[in-house]
Protein backbone atom coordinates (compact mmCIF):
# COMPACT_ATOMS: atom_id res chain seq x y z
CA UNK A 1 0.00 0.00 0.00
CA UNK A 2 1.64 3.41 -1.13
CA UNK A 3 -1.35 5.38 -1.12
CA UNK A 4 -1.35 7.21 1.89
CA UNK A 5 -4.98 7.79 3.89
CA UNK A 6 -3.75 9.49 6.51
CA UNK A 7 -0.95 11.46 8.16
CA UNK A 8 -0.42 12.28 11.84
CA UNK A 9 1.67 14.24 13.95
CA UNK A 10 2.89 14.36 17.56
CA UNK A 11 4.07 17.30 19.46
CA UNK A 12 5.19 18.41 22.84
CA UNK A 13 4.28 21.52 23.89
CA UNK A 14 5.24 23.31 27.41
CA UNK A 15 1.83 24.94 27.65
CA UNK A 16 -0.97 23.49 29.08
CA UNK A 17 -4.30 22.70 27.26
CA UNK A 18 -6.55 25.62 28.05
CA UNK A 19 -4.08 27.71 26.23
CA UNK A 20 -3.83 25.53 23.20
CA UNK A 21 -6.85 25.19 22.84
CA UNK A 22 -7.76 28.75 22.41
CA UNK A 23 -4.39 28.87 19.73
CA UNK A 24 -6.44 26.58 18.24
CA UNK A 25 -10.27 27.10 18.13
CA UNK A 26 -9.92 30.92 18.73
CA UNK A 27 -9.85 33.71 15.42
CA UNK A 28 -6.86 35.75 17.59
CA UNK A 29 -5.24 32.26 17.60
CA UNK A 30 -5.59 30.46 14.22
CA UNK A 31 -5.16 34.49 12.80
CA UNK A 32 -1.62 34.28 14.38
CA UNK A 33 0.04 30.68 13.99
CA UNK A 34 -1.95 29.21 11.19
CA UNK A 35 -3.20 31.81 8.57
CA UNK A 36 -2.77 35.37 8.71
CA UNK A 37 -6.60 35.80 9.20
CA UNK A 38 -9.12 33.95 10.49
CA UNK A 39 -13.42 33.48 11.83
CA UNK A 40 -14.37 30.98 13.19
CA UNK A 41 -17.73 29.48 14.86
CA UNK A 42 -17.09 27.32 17.18
CA UNK A 43 -19.67 24.60 17.00
CA UNK A 44 -20.16 21.13 15.25
CA UNK A 45 -21.53 22.47 11.78
CA UNK A 46 -20.11 25.85 12.10
CA UNK A 47 -17.30 27.58 9.74
CA UNK A 48 -14.50 28.59 9.83
CA UNK A 49 -12.38 30.61 7.60
CA UNK A 50 -8.43 31.56 7.30
CA UNK A 51 -6.68 33.77 4.67
CA UNK A 52 -3.38 34.45 4.21
CA UNK A 53 -1.47 37.79 2.94
CA UNK A 54 -1.45 36.15 -0.65
CA UNK A 55 -4.85 36.23 -0.70
CA UNK A 56 -5.44 32.39 -0.34
CA UNK A 57 -8.20 31.41 1.04
CA UNK A 58 -9.13 28.05 3.03
CA UNK A 59 -12.72 27.57 4.36
CA UNK A 60 -13.32 24.59 7.18
CA UNK A 61 -16.23 23.34 8.48
CA UNK A 62 -16.16 22.13 12.53
CA UNK A 63 -17.60 18.83 13.15
CA UNK A 64 -16.32 17.95 16.28
CA UNK A 65 -15.91 20.33 19.49
CA UNK A 66 -14.78 18.47 23.01
CA UNK A 67 -13.27 21.58 25.13
CA UNK A 68 -9.88 21.36 25.99
CA UNK A 69 -9.23 17.60 24.52
CA UNK A 70 -10.80 17.30 21.19
CA UNK A 71 -11.53 19.76 17.97
CA UNK A 72 -12.00 18.43 14.49
CA UNK A 73 -12.94 20.03 11.02
CA UNK A 74 -13.32 19.08 7.33
CA UNK A 75 -11.55 20.63 4.67
CA UNK A 76 -11.64 20.53 1.10
CA UNK A 77 -8.11 18.74 -0.60
CA UNK A 78 -6.21 21.05 -1.42
CA UNK A 79 -5.26 20.83 -5.26
CA UNK A 80 -8.42 19.20 -6.30
CA UNK A 81 -10.79 21.71 -8.64
CA UNK A 82 -12.90 23.98 -6.47
CA UNK A 83 -15.98 21.60 -7.03
CA UNK A 84 -15.18 18.48 -5.97
CA UNK A 85 -17.12 17.07 -3.15
CA UNK A 86 -14.26 15.20 -1.47
CA UNK A 87 -12.56 16.60 1.88
CA UNK A 88 -10.37 15.87 4.36
CA UNK A 89 -10.90 15.27 8.15
CA UNK A 90 -8.74 16.97 10.45
CA UNK A 91 -8.61 16.16 14.35
CA UNK A 92 -6.56 17.65 16.98
CA UNK A 93 -6.64 15.86 20.50
CA UNK A 94 -5.22 17.68 23.39
CA UNK A 95 -3.40 15.75 26.31
CA UNK A 96 -2.27 17.36 29.24
CA UNK A 97 1.66 15.79 30.20
CA UNK A 98 3.34 17.41 32.97
CA UNK A 99 2.72 21.19 33.03
CA UNK A 100 2.37 20.69 29.06
CA UNK A 101 0.12 19.22 26.43
CA UNK A 102 0.84 16.34 23.89
CA UNK A 103 -0.70 18.19 21.28
CA UNK A 104 -1.57 15.08 18.33
CA UNK A 105 -3.04 16.04 14.65
CA UNK A 106 -4.54 13.49 12.35
CA UNK A 107 -4.97 14.27 8.87
CA UNK A 108 -7.24 11.43 6.89
CA UNK A 109 -9.54 10.81 4.20
CA UNK A 110 -6.57 11.39 1.20
CA UNK A 111 -7.23 8.05 -0.05
CA UNK A 112 -11.41 8.23 -0.49
CA UNK A 113 -12.96 7.56 -3.68
CA UNK A 114 -16.14 9.45 -4.01
CA UNK A 115 -19.05 7.76 -5.47
CA UNK A 116 -18.86 10.64 -8.53
CA UNK A 117 -15.01 10.03 -8.69
CA UNK A 118 -15.24 5.98 -8.65
CA UNK A 119 -17.88 5.89 -11.28
CA UNK A 120 -16.28 8.44 -13.74
CA UNK A 121 -12.66 6.57 -13.18
CA UNK A 122 -14.36 3.26 -14.27
CA UNK A 123 -16.93 3.85 -16.93
CA UNK A 124 -15.25 5.72 -19.43
CA UNK A 125 -18.23 7.86 -19.59
CA UNK A 126 -16.50 10.99 -18.64
CA UNK A 127 -18.06 14.29 -19.62
CA UNK A 128 -15.48 15.77 -20.93
CA UNK A 129 -14.98 19.98 -22.05
CA UNK A 130 -16.30 18.90 -25.67
CA UNK A 131 -19.76 17.37 -24.21
CA UNK A 132 -19.95 20.79 -22.05
CA UNK A 133 -19.03 22.76 -25.13
CA UNK A 134 -21.63 20.09 -27.21
CA UNK A 135 -24.93 21.34 -24.62
CA UNK A 136 -23.81 25.43 -24.86
CA UNK A 137 -24.37 24.68 -28.69
CA UNK A 138 -27.48 22.81 -27.74
CA UNK A 139 -29.06 25.43 -25.93
CA UNK A 140 -27.42 28.19 -28.20
CA UNK A 141 -29.61 26.88 -31.26
CA UNK A 142 -32.53 26.30 -29.09
CA UNK A 143 -32.75 29.94 -27.65
CA UNK B 1 -11.14 1.68 -0.17
CA UNK B 2 -11.10 0.46 -3.56
CA UNK B 3 -7.82 -1.05 -4.22
CA UNK B 4 -7.73 -0.15 -7.22
CA UNK B 5 -6.99 3.31 -6.62
CA UNK B 6 -3.22 2.86 -6.21
CA UNK B 7 -3.52 1.10 -9.29
CA UNK B 8 -5.15 4.23 -11.22
CA UNK B 9 -2.47 6.70 -9.25
CA UNK B 10 0.67 4.52 -10.48
CA UNK B 11 -1.05 3.97 -13.58
CA UNK B 12 -1.03 8.01 -13.91
CA UNK B 13 2.29 8.53 -12.58
CA UNK B 14 4.14 5.25 -14.98
CA UNK B 15 2.67 7.44 -18.17
CA UNK B 16 3.79 10.67 -17.16
CA UNK B 17 7.17 9.20 -16.21
CA UNK B 18 7.95 9.16 -20.22
CA UNK B 19 8.85 11.92 -21.88
CA UNK B 20 6.74 10.99 -25.25
CA UNK B 21 3.85 10.29 -23.16
CA UNK B 22 4.20 13.53 -21.27
CA UNK B 23 4.23 15.59 -24.54
CA UNK B 24 1.39 13.67 -25.91
CA UNK B 25 -1.15 14.40 -22.45
CA UNK B 26 0.14 17.45 -22.39
CA UNK B 27 -0.91 18.54 -25.85
CA UNK B 28 -4.34 16.79 -25.42
CA UNK B 29 -4.93 18.70 -22.36
CA UNK B 30 -4.34 22.44 -24.05
CA UNK B 31 -5.79 21.44 -27.19
CA UNK B 32 -8.11 19.10 -27.34
CA UNK B 33 -9.16 15.46 -28.74
CA UNK B 34 -6.37 14.62 -31.67
CA UNK B 35 -5.84 11.84 -34.26
CA UNK B 36 -2.44 10.39 -34.02
CA UNK B 37 -1.70 11.98 -37.35
CA UNK B 38 -2.96 15.41 -35.95
CA UNK B 39 0.10 14.77 -32.92
CA UNK B 40 2.64 12.75 -35.22
CA UNK B 41 2.23 16.30 -37.13
CA UNK B 42 2.37 18.37 -34.31
CA UNK B 43 4.72 16.70 -31.92
CA UNK B 44 8.85 15.81 -33.05
CA UNK B 45 7.24 11.64 -33.07
CA UNK B 46 7.25 9.24 -35.93
CA UNK B 47 3.56 8.24 -35.89
CA UNK B 48 4.67 4.70 -35.48
CA UNK B 49 5.55 5.79 -31.74
CA UNK B 50 2.53 7.86 -31.56
CA UNK B 51 0.62 5.28 -32.09
CA UNK B 52 1.87 2.75 -29.87
CA UNK B 53 1.76 5.12 -27.06
CA UNK B 54 -1.90 6.11 -27.77
CA UNK B 55 -2.62 2.04 -27.29
CA UNK B 56 -0.88 1.66 -24.32
CA UNK B 57 -2.74 4.88 -22.70
CA UNK B 58 -6.37 3.86 -24.08
CA UNK B 59 -5.37 0.23 -22.91
CA UNK B 60 -5.09 2.04 -18.77
CA UNK B 61 -8.13 4.13 -19.68
CA UNK B 62 -6.03 7.69 -19.58
CA UNK B 63 -7.22 8.29 -22.90
CA UNK B 64 -10.34 7.00 -24.58
CA UNK B 65 -10.62 6.41 -28.68
CA UNK B 66 -13.41 8.50 -30.39
CA UNK B 67 -14.76 6.73 -33.31
CA UNK B 68 -15.60 9.52 -35.77
CA UNK B 69 -16.02 9.49 -39.64
CA UNK B 70 -14.19 8.29 -42.77
CA UNK B 71 -12.83 5.93 -39.95
CA UNK B 72 -10.38 8.49 -37.94
CA UNK B 73 -9.78 7.67 -34.24
CA UNK B 74 -9.44 10.65 -31.95
CA UNK B 75 -8.18 10.34 -29.02
CA UNK B 76 -9.08 12.31 -25.74
CA UNK B 77 -7.47 12.63 -22.51
CA UNK B 78 -9.73 11.14 -19.35
CA UNK B 79 -9.64 13.75 -16.38
CA UNK B 80 -10.92 10.75 -13.63
CA UNK B 81 -7.44 9.15 -13.18
CA UNK B 82 -5.54 12.38 -13.34
CA UNK B 83 -7.88 13.59 -10.36
CA UNK B 84 -7.08 10.04 -8.36
CA UNK B 85 -3.47 11.00 -8.68
CA UNK B 86 -4.00 14.53 -7.49
CA UNK B 87 -5.45 12.89 -4.21
CA UNK B 88 -2.05 11.54 -4.31
CA UNK B 89 0.20 14.45 -4.62
CA UNK B 90 -2.37 16.16 -1.87
CA UNK B 91 -1.48 13.47 0.75
CA UNK B 92 2.44 13.86 -0.05
CA UNK B 93 2.36 18.10 -0.43
CA UNK B 94 0.11 18.56 2.95
CA UNK B 95 3.02 19.97 5.66
CA UNK B 96 1.85 19.69 8.93
CA UNK B 97 5.58 20.39 10.10
CA UNK B 98 5.76 24.23 9.58
CA UNK B 99 2.42 25.08 10.95
CA UNK B 100 2.99 22.85 14.27
CA UNK B 101 6.79 24.92 14.37
CA UNK B 102 4.68 28.04 14.27
CA UNK B 103 1.89 26.86 16.66
CA UNK B 104 4.50 26.69 19.14
CA UNK B 105 6.57 29.79 18.50
CA UNK B 106 3.32 31.49 18.58
CA UNK B 107 2.39 29.89 22.37
CA UNK B 108 6.05 30.53 23.59
CA UNK B 109 6.14 34.07 22.64
CA UNK B 110 2.51 35.20 23.58
CA UNK B 111 3.11 33.53 27.01
CA UNK B 112 6.87 35.55 26.68
CA UNK B 113 4.54 39.04 27.23
CA UNK B 114 3.38 37.79 30.92
CA UNK B 115 6.38 35.69 32.05
CA UNK B 116 9.92 35.73 31.24
CA UNK B 117 11.15 37.25 28.62
CA UNK B 118 12.10 34.57 25.03
CA UNK B 119 15.70 33.35 25.43
CA UNK B 120 15.59 33.27 29.47
CA UNK B 121 17.05 30.14 31.07
CA UNK B 122 13.75 29.59 32.56
CA UNK B 123 12.74 25.66 31.91
CA UNK B 124 10.40 25.02 29.16
CA UNK B 125 7.79 23.38 31.40
CA UNK B 126 6.68 25.44 33.75
CA UNK B 127 4.69 24.31 37.11
CA UNK B 128 1.33 24.74 36.71
CA UNK B 129 -0.59 27.24 38.26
Amino acid sequence: MGFPDRIERTVDIAHPPGTVWTALTTAEGLGAWFGDEATIDLRPGGVARMRWSSGFTVLMRVERVEEPTLFGFTWHIYGLPEDDPRRTYVEFTLEPVGAGTRLRVVESGFAQLSEDAYRSAYDGNTKGWAAELGELVDYLDAA
Amino acid sequence: MPPDIEAIAEQVFTALADPTRRAMLAELASRGPATATDLADRLPITRQAIAKHLALLDEVGLVTAEHGERRRVRYRLRSAPMRVAQQFLAALARDWDGPLEALTEHLDRSIGRTGPPPGSSTPRLKPST
